[in-house]
Parts: structure tokens; sequence; C-alpha cells
């Protein structure tokens, strides 16, 4: 038990009539890349919304055990709580500080979790030096790591997709996660980006050592990246397990890859 | 400490009683002008969502309008009868007239189109509505003298009935009912007529509208129009009563934005209801604070609501009027 | 009559009647008992410009239309307009190194132009004018930039805090009718600090509950917090004085080194508040390239994302908030003991708008531009008031100041020298790119 990130148990989110999520339970084991699917309306990105503090489901409870040992809830915490308790997000339509460059974007994600200091910036002392070289050499190995040191002085706004996503994936790296949610990042990319995509993923579990949740409609890159999924339809869970068990799982092929025009990727 | 916790309080009920009906009725009075300035602030606020800070230099062209034309025509000798109506009329028709001119082919061709044109940031045309709040202002200031004018009196503000025992003069039955007329007018015009139908349209979705085929700068010069209309027609009125002056719009300007916000910005019934509680309510706590601090009323009012409840009572939307 | 026709003479009427208000606004003003005098007279009495030349002052401006008609069909055809706004959207980094160069030089003339003011100008009462109308005004407009031009929210009742921190002087040197703390009157220097504490502390009180609000919400309920200052100060008399002012004077800053007494006169505050103008800018410079600035932009350009990354939208915001109050607070201090007296007739919303057109005018969020645009009008300002043309009455200035906003947000709504990223911010948004249609204001749609 002590080894979830994310303990999500039986909670129910409604808008007025509406009931977007109904009961649902999921597990997220540290250090693993799961991945919520379903087609569209199921639920996915209201769960992704209660996961980070954006909406409050009205049942049920969120724990977040990012740093171990110290579980906090997540259901009434601002959004900016949760990020700086150690999750990062990307947003499905990407959001960049537009008017920024790559470097500058990634940068206030590295000092995010710095203190406020207005008198400190002020006076300029040796600590707020070291920390923004620190920041500075952060942002660096982050963009290399992406693979963006090469558009690092380019307006934010004049990046392709693709590299959209992997500044959004270094901005939140470079708060320190312990978990990435990543919102339908493959929404918009071509097939290339698609595979760079997943490439990446897998490193920055792997390299970094970060938990992945990953909300996503493109099967292919879901079947090839997760470990791990759950299968969401009309705001409740039908089906877990490993890609083959929910390739074989009859629920899931009923309820989603059964329509035959699912079966390929679909372009959002 | 409670003795005199006591007498405090029963002094000022027992002024309170005692000019009860009298503050009622300036209660009415003030209520209906106000949600006359109030109805434009908020259909602008429904189309735009703009705060039009302009709107009381728009209140204060309407009394400008009358003031000439009453200075025109009313000589020596207070007028009577039908030449007192004729230029009570008059003074209306030609405070609506310059007001809504003003708003429509002034306010919004050179403050706000614009902006609009080039899908300006909202701060933008907040920005350019001070701007042409304060250059109406001091422009009036400058061409018509910056201290305060009494209006020549077309008539002689006789008493027309008592209300247990407090007089209700010709001033507060023209009021109520230039009041009552204009804003049923405009219900109607919102709630039953094809303009209406496209000022709501452009309310709730102004992309969708357009695409409808609503002719959107012709419903926001609309809009600005019979706003404007309503503001001079009560810019008139209010001179009427007390002085007019280039620094006149600015107080019940920000009073008639309280009661827009009162009733739920965007929402006509609610800014009418709005500036009728707001009226009472200024006027009954009269006897309970100082002159001074009567403006302060308005202004708690205003901060609290904005911060505890900023939908009002009746909540926004110029799409849910009808 | 073709389409085109018509366009040609909307944009010619526009001009002439551009050039008809312009005549008006500077003609002789009417008054009460001749209220149309002044329109009539703005076009039948001919003037003397300059001492150069006499004409009706219609030709004048008829002329200046014509001329304006034909530069603006130069720029049209020319494209000049699409050009500078491309390059400002692609540009990225620039190389830091020629603009370096050009700051410092600019930085050294205006330096040593501002060393001979005083000597050039031996008028006392401009020389005062000097100090409290524009470089107390930048000094004001620098700390205004900082809440509307870095955090993106628009404040109107700056105005209440310039009034806590004269007050809070007045208080602490004795002037008011209620005691000064422990019935010990300091000199006005010390009050200084404690003017920034009360201010400092009046911002995060009034801002921690309304800065959640939507930014034209925000700025309505600032503009009824200055009023409700303004009405107290007027009214609580036995506290503030009342209207008639404070009484006696505030003393001037005074320093006594050993037996040495030097009393700050006209020059001595000019230099003084220069100094002052000095330190506030290089703070700024660092707060603005810190990380506390960064997530200003942040905020200000995508709250949602800022808060996803970890950044407290509502710390941020009050911060800059109450540094504009007590920067506020700090220049109220400063102008209530160079002045001496505290009225609140100072204190009404036309002094907040008056410094908000400083900020808008030289450029949001841009600290040589706000610094410039500061300087220009208040000293056009200042100028006016002690040379008045014919025709022009002291409050006429904000008849121009109202105009100027207007101007600015239609021809120039990043200002006169923009900050590089605000005027990105403002293409961006009318262009559609990014997610905040609101980037000014801070606010999600």
């Amino acid at each position: 038990m002590s080894d979830l990130v994310f303990d999500v148990k039986n909670i129910t989110l409604r808008f007025g009539g509406v009931v977007s999520l109904n009961d649902v339970t999921m597990e997220h084991r540290r250090g693993e890349i799961l991945a919520v699917i379903g087609p569209n309306g199921a639920g996915k990105t209201s769960l992704f919304n209660s996961l980070t503090g954006v909406y409050r489901p009205q049942e049920g409870t969120i724990t977040l055990n990012a740093r171990e040992g110290h579980p906090i809830s997540v259901i009434g915490r601002g959004a900016y709580r949760i990020a700086s308790a150690g999750v990062a997000r990307t947003f499905q339509a990407s959001r960049m500080f537009s008017a920024l460059t790559t470097f500058e974007n990634v940068k206030i994600g590295a000092e995010s979790h710095k203190g406020l200091g207005a008198v400190g910036a002020m006076v300029r002392g040796p600590a707020t030096r070291r920390g923004e070289r620190e920041s500075d050499q952060k942002t660096f190995e982050l963009l290399e790591f992406v693979g963006l040191k090469d558009q690092a002085n380019t307006l934010s706004a004049s990046l392709s997709y693709g590299a959209r996503r992997r500044l959004e994936i270094a901005r939140g790296l470079a708060t320190n996660p312990v978990a990435l949610l990543l919102d339908e990042p493959a929404a918009g990319t071509n097939p290339a980006e698609k595979l760079e995509l997943a490439n990446l993923i897998r490193r920055v579990r792997d390299e970094l050592g970060v938990t992945i949740l990953l909300i996503e409609h493109d099967m292919k890159l879901v079947m090839s990246v997760a470990e791990r999924l759950y299968v969401l339809n009309f705001g409740s869970v039908i089906a877990t397990g490993s890609p083959a068990e929910i390739r074989s799982n009859q629920a899931v092929i009923d309820a989603y890859l059964g329509s035959s025009e699912t079966q390929t990727s679909e372009a959002s | 400490m409670s003795a005199s916790i006591i007498s405090f309080w029963s002094t000022h009920f027992a002024l309170l009683k005692s000019e009860f009906w009298y503050l009622v009725v300036s209660g009415i009075t003030t209520g209906f002008l106000y949600g006359m300035v109030a109805v434009g602030y908020t259909m602008v606020y429904g189309i735009l969502r703009l705060i039009n800070f302009a709107h009381s230099e728009i209140f204060m062209t309407g009394a400008f309008a009358g003031y000439f034309l009453m200075r025109r025509f009313v000589g020596n000798n207070t007028p009577s009868g039908a030449q007192s109506i004729l230029l009570i009329v008059g003074g209306i028709a030609v405070g609506a007239l310059a007001s809504s001119l003003m708003a429509a082919f002034v306010l919004e061709r050179v403050a706000y189109r614009p902006l609009r044109k080039r899908k300006a940031p909202p701060l933008a045309y907040l920005i350019s509505a001070i701007g042409a709040s304060y250059f109406l202002q001091n422009l009036a200031g400058k061409e018509f003298g910056r201290n305060p004018i009494a209006m020549p009196q077309p008539y002689g503000n006789a008493n027309v009935f008592t209300v247990f025992g407090s007089p209700f003069n010709q001033y507060d039955l023209l009021v109520v009912v230039a009041g009552i007329l204009s804003l049923v007018a405009l219900d109607i015009i919102v709630s039953r007529t094809k303009l209406g139908r496209s000022l709501r349209a452009v309310a709730q979705d102004t992309e969708t509208a357009s695409l409808m085929g609503v002719d959107i700068d012709k419903t926001i010069m609309l809009t600005f129009l019979i706003g404007g209309a309503m503001a001079g027609a009560a810019g008139f009125l209010w001179g009427l009563n007390s002085n007019v002056g280039s620094t006149m719009g600015f107080v019940p300007g920000i009073k008639a934005f309280t009661s827009a916000v009162l009733g739920g910005i965007g929402n006509l019934r609610g800014a009418m209801l709005g500036g009728m509680i707001l009226g009472m309510v200024e006027n009954l706590a009269e006897p309970f604070v100082t002159s001074a601090y009567i403006d302060v009323v308005a202004f708690v009012i205003l901060v609290g609501l904005l911060m505890f409840r900023p939908t009002g009572i009746l909540g926004e939307r110029l799409g849910r009027v009808a | 009559m073709s389409t085109e026709m018509r366009v040609h003479l909307r944009r010619w009427l526009s001009f002439f009647a551009m050039a008809a208000l312009i005549a008006i606004m500077t003609g002789p003003s009417g008054s009460n008992n001749a209220p149309v005098q002044g329109l009539t007279q703005s076009f039948a009495q001919p003037y003397s410009y300059f001492g150069l030349f006499r004409a009706q002052r219609w030709m004048i401006f008829f002329t200046f239309a014509l001329v304006a008609l034909g530069l603006q069909t130069l720029w049209r055809r020319s494209g000049g307009g699409v050009r500078a706004r491309t390059a400002v959207l692609r540009q990225g980094f620039e190389a830091p190194g020629r603009r370096r160069a050009t700051v410092l030089s600019a930085v050294v003339v205006v330096a040593l132009v501002a060393l001979f003011i005083p000597h050039l100008i031996s008028n006392p009462g401009i020389q005062s004018g000097i100090v409290e109308q524009v470089l107390a005004y930048v000094i004001l407009a620098l700390g205004l930039n900082v809440v509307v031009g870095w955090a993106g929210l628009l404040d109107l009742g700056y105005v209440g805090f310039y009034a806590i921190g004269a007050y809070v002087t007045a208080w602490m040197t004795g002037r008011l009718p209620i005691a000064a703390p422990f019935h010990h009157p300091v000199s006005s220097f010390a009050a200084i600090p404690v003017a920034i504490v009360f201010t400092m502390l009046a911002g995060v009180i009034l801002g921690a509950p309304t800065l959640r609000l939507r930014g034209d919400y925000l700025a309505i309920v600032t503009l009824g917090f200055g009023e409700i200052i303004l009405v107290f100060s007027n009214n609580l008399t036995n506290v503030t004085g009342g209207s008639q002012g404070t009484n006696p004077y505030i003393p001037s800053f005074t320093f006594r080194i050993g037996g040495l007494k030097y009393l700050f006169g006209n020059v001595g505050y000019y230099f003084l508040v220069a100094g002052f103008v000095v330190v506030t800018i290089v703070l700024f410079r660092l707060l603005e390239h810190s990380r506390v600035g960064r997530a200003w932009t942040a905020i200000r350009e995508d709250e949602v994302a800022a808060e996803s990354i970890g950044i407290n939208p509502l710390k941020y915001k009050v911060m800059a908030f109450a540094i504009g109050a007590s920067v506020s607070g700090f220049a109220g201090a400063v102008t209530a003991s160079q002045i001496g007296v505290v009225y609140p007739s100072t204190f009404s919303l036309y002094f907040s708008v008056n410094v908000l057109t400083l900020v808008i005018f030289g450029g949001m969020g841009s600290i040589v531009g706000v610094i410039f645009g500061s300087i220009l009008v208040q000293g056009i300002a200042v100028y006016l008031r002690f040379y008045p043309p014919s025709g022009y009455q002291a409050s006429d200035l904000y008849m121009y100041l109202g105009a100027l906003l207007i101007m600015m947000m239609i021809y120039r709504p990043a200002g006169l020298i923009p900050s590089r990223r605000r005027r990105r911010e403002i293409y961006q948004a009318e262009d559609g790119i990014g997610h905040e249609g609101d980037v000014l204001l801070g606010e999600q749609s």
C-alpha cells in the first residue's frame, strides 16, 4: 500500500445532475507508467483534473503520497498546492507562456518551488545568485534531455506541436516532480513525433525515475508505452490490467475497441 | 454605556419614524433614476463585457442638453400648465437624444470600436473607457464651467398629494411616470422585438449570433443608443432637482453601477430592481449615517457584493431577461 | 457612391472632426455664465502661435489634419504597421551587447541632464514643482507599474495608499489633531519607514480578499477603496484635520551631522528624490529579472499553467499589490514633508488616473518606458502650469490625459517604449495565440 503515488478511492464527481465520474477507484504505483483510456466523454479529463486539484469530487478520497510517508489529501487543495507537492502535468491543448522563450518557460518551472524572495531578489545576495545559476543549469540540462536545446531562445509560440509537448514536459520536470501527468500528449502530433514522444516518456521514467500517468486517445502510443491500464466508460472503471489483458478483455472490446474505427489512432 | 447606545438608537429611530414617508418617496425617485442609468451599464456589460466607465458622462451629457433647452426657453417667470409639460417633455427628449448620440456615435465609435475590431484584451477597453470618461468630463468642465449650475425650473414643482403627511411633489410624480414608462418600454423592446432578440443573441454568444446573421456592429450601436437615451433622460431629471455640472455624473454613475451589480450585472430587470433597492437603502439610512458618509454606504455595499456575491440577486446574463 | 469613395470620405471627415476637436480643446474656455462662448471663440478668434504668426485657430488645425492624412496614407502604403508587428512576434532573444551600449549611453545622458536641471532652473516654484510633480510621479508610476504592468492588475485606488503614507507622516511628526504615537513626534525622515510599513500592510489587507476577483471588478473595488479613503480624510476632521488640511507645517527633512545642520530646500529635495528614483529603478530592475518577476509574467500570461507548476497566483498578486502600495505610501510620505501640508482634495480618483496614464503612456511593464513617459507627461504638465498658453486652465490637463489614454489604447496599446514581452503578449492576444484572451488582466476566460 505504501508504494502508491496516487490512491484514489471511490470518487464520484457530479456537475449539476450529470455524473462525470462514478465510484472510480484507482491505484497508481510508484515508478510505473500507467495509462487511462476510454472513449470520448468517458471521464478521462475529469479524472485528470480531479487528480490535479482542479475539480473537487463530491465523494471519495484521493491520497497523494508523493514524498513517502507524507500522504496528503488532494481533494480541497488548490492546483498549485498539488503541483508543489510533486505532481507535474501537461495540458491537452498545450499551454505555454507564449510570449516567453523556450528557455524562460522551463526556467519559471525550475524556480517555482523556491520561496517568494522579493526582498532577496532586490538585494540579490549570493544565495539568490547561486539559485539563479542552479536554475539556469537545470534548465539547460532539461532542454537537452527533451531535445530542445537548439531552440532555447525561440519564442515558445513559434514551436511546432511536438516541440510544445516536449517543452511542457520539460517545464513540468523542472519542478522536480514525483509524478508526471500527461493529458493526451499525442494530440496533434505526427507519427514521427509520436515515436519520439513514446521514447521520451520511457526515458523520463527510466532515467529520472518519475512515475507517469498517461491519459490518451491514441491506442498505438498507449499500448507501446503503458505497463498497466485503466479503462473508463461513462465515468466508471470497466477494466484494468496489462496491455495484453486489456486487448483481450471483452468488456473493453465491446465498449471501445470493438468499434472498428477506433482501432487505428484517432486524431483529435 | 449601554444606556447611551440605547438613547443613540432611539433618537435615530425617532428620526426615521418621523421622516419615514418622506424618505420612502425620495427613495423611490432616486431608485428610478439609478435604475434608468443602471440599465445602460448592464446592457453594455452584457454585450461587450465592459464596465462602461464613461456612462456617467453620458448621463451628464443629457443633463447639459436639457439645461441648454431650459436656459433658452425658461424666462424670468416660472412656466406653468401646458408650457411646463411641453418644456419637461422637451427636456427629457433632448437629454435622451443628446446622450444616445453621444454614446452611440462618439463614445462607441471612437473609444471602443477600434479596439473591438482589433480584438483587444479587456483591460484595453477598460482603460479606453476611463480615458473617455475623463476626457468628456473635463471637456464639459472647460466649455461649460466647472462649478455646478442650477437648472432653470420649467415648473412650480407643486405638491400633488400627501403620503401620510409627507409631500409627493410634481417632481416625484414626473420621475415615477418617466421611470415606469421608460423601463417598461425597454423591457418590451428587449423581450419582445426583433431588436431585442438580436441583443440577447449577441449577449449570449457573439460569434454564433454573427453566424446566424445578426449584424453585430448595428446591435452594439443600438445598445449604446438605448442605454444612452435612458441615461440622458435620467440626467435631465436628476439635474432638475439638484444641479448640472461637469462632475455630476461620477457619484450617480457609481451608484447606478452598484445597482447593476446588485441586480446581477447583465440582467436588465435586475438592474431596475437593484436601482430601487439602493435608492431605498440609501434614503432610509439617512437618519443613521451622517450625510457625508452616505456615499460610503453605497461603496461598502458595492465592495461587499463584488467580493461575496458578484452575481447579484437575480444572477448575471442579459440572455435571461425574458 | 462607391464603397471606396465612402471610405475616403469617412476618413476625411473624421480627420477634420478631430481637427475641430483639437481647436476646441486648445481654445478659450467657457464659463458657467457663458457656456457656449468657448466653443464659438475657438473658431472665431484669431490666435497668436508662439508669437510667430497670427491665424484663425481652425486654419492651423485643418492644415494639421491635411498633413496627418497625407502621413497616414504614406504609412499605410508602406505597410509599416504590419511589418513592425511581425518583427515583434518573431523575435526571441536579441543580442544583448548592442542594446546594453545604447541603454548605458542613454543613462549617462539622462544623468548629466538631471544633474544640471536645478542649476538651469532658478525659479523656486518650478524647482519644487519638478520635485513633487515630476520626480515623485516617476516613483509613483514605477510602483503602479509593478501592479499594472507586471502583475496585470488594474488598481484605481492607488491614491488611497498615497494618502495613507502622507497622513502617517503627519501623524508621526505630530501634525494631526490626534497625538503622535507615544506622544513623541519624530522627524519626517524617520516617519518614512513607518509609512512604508503601514501602506504595505494596507495593501495586504485590501489585496488578500479582493485579488481573487476578476480584473474589471478589482478595478471597481480599488476605486471604491480610494473613494472611501477620500471621504474619510475629508470628514474625519478630528483625526485628519478635514478639508482644511493638516496644521502646522510638516517639517522638511533635516540632517544633523555633528554640529552641522542641513535643512533640505528645493535643490536638496531634488537630489534626494532623484536619488530615491535611482534606488527604486535599481531595485525594480532586479525584481523584474528575478524569479518573482518571471512568476508574475507566468501568471499574467496563463494563470492555469502557472498554477500547474506550483505558483500560487494569489500570493504573487498580493505581493505585487503590497509593493505598489508601499511605493505609493513612500511617495506620499516624501511629498508630505516637502509640501508641508496634507490636503484631502489631492486624493481624488484623478490622481490615480493620472499615474495610470503615465504607466500606460510610457509602456506597461517597461521601466524605461514608464520613466520616460512620466518625465515627458509630468514635465509638460509642470511647464503648462507655470507658462500656461492662452486659453489653458490647470484642470484642462485631465482632458488631455483622458484623450491620451484613448489614443494610446487605439494606436499604441503597449506604450511609447514598450516592454518587449508585454507587446508580444498584446499582439498574440489580438491574434488569438495563447490561452488567455485576457493576458492583460491575468484572468481566466
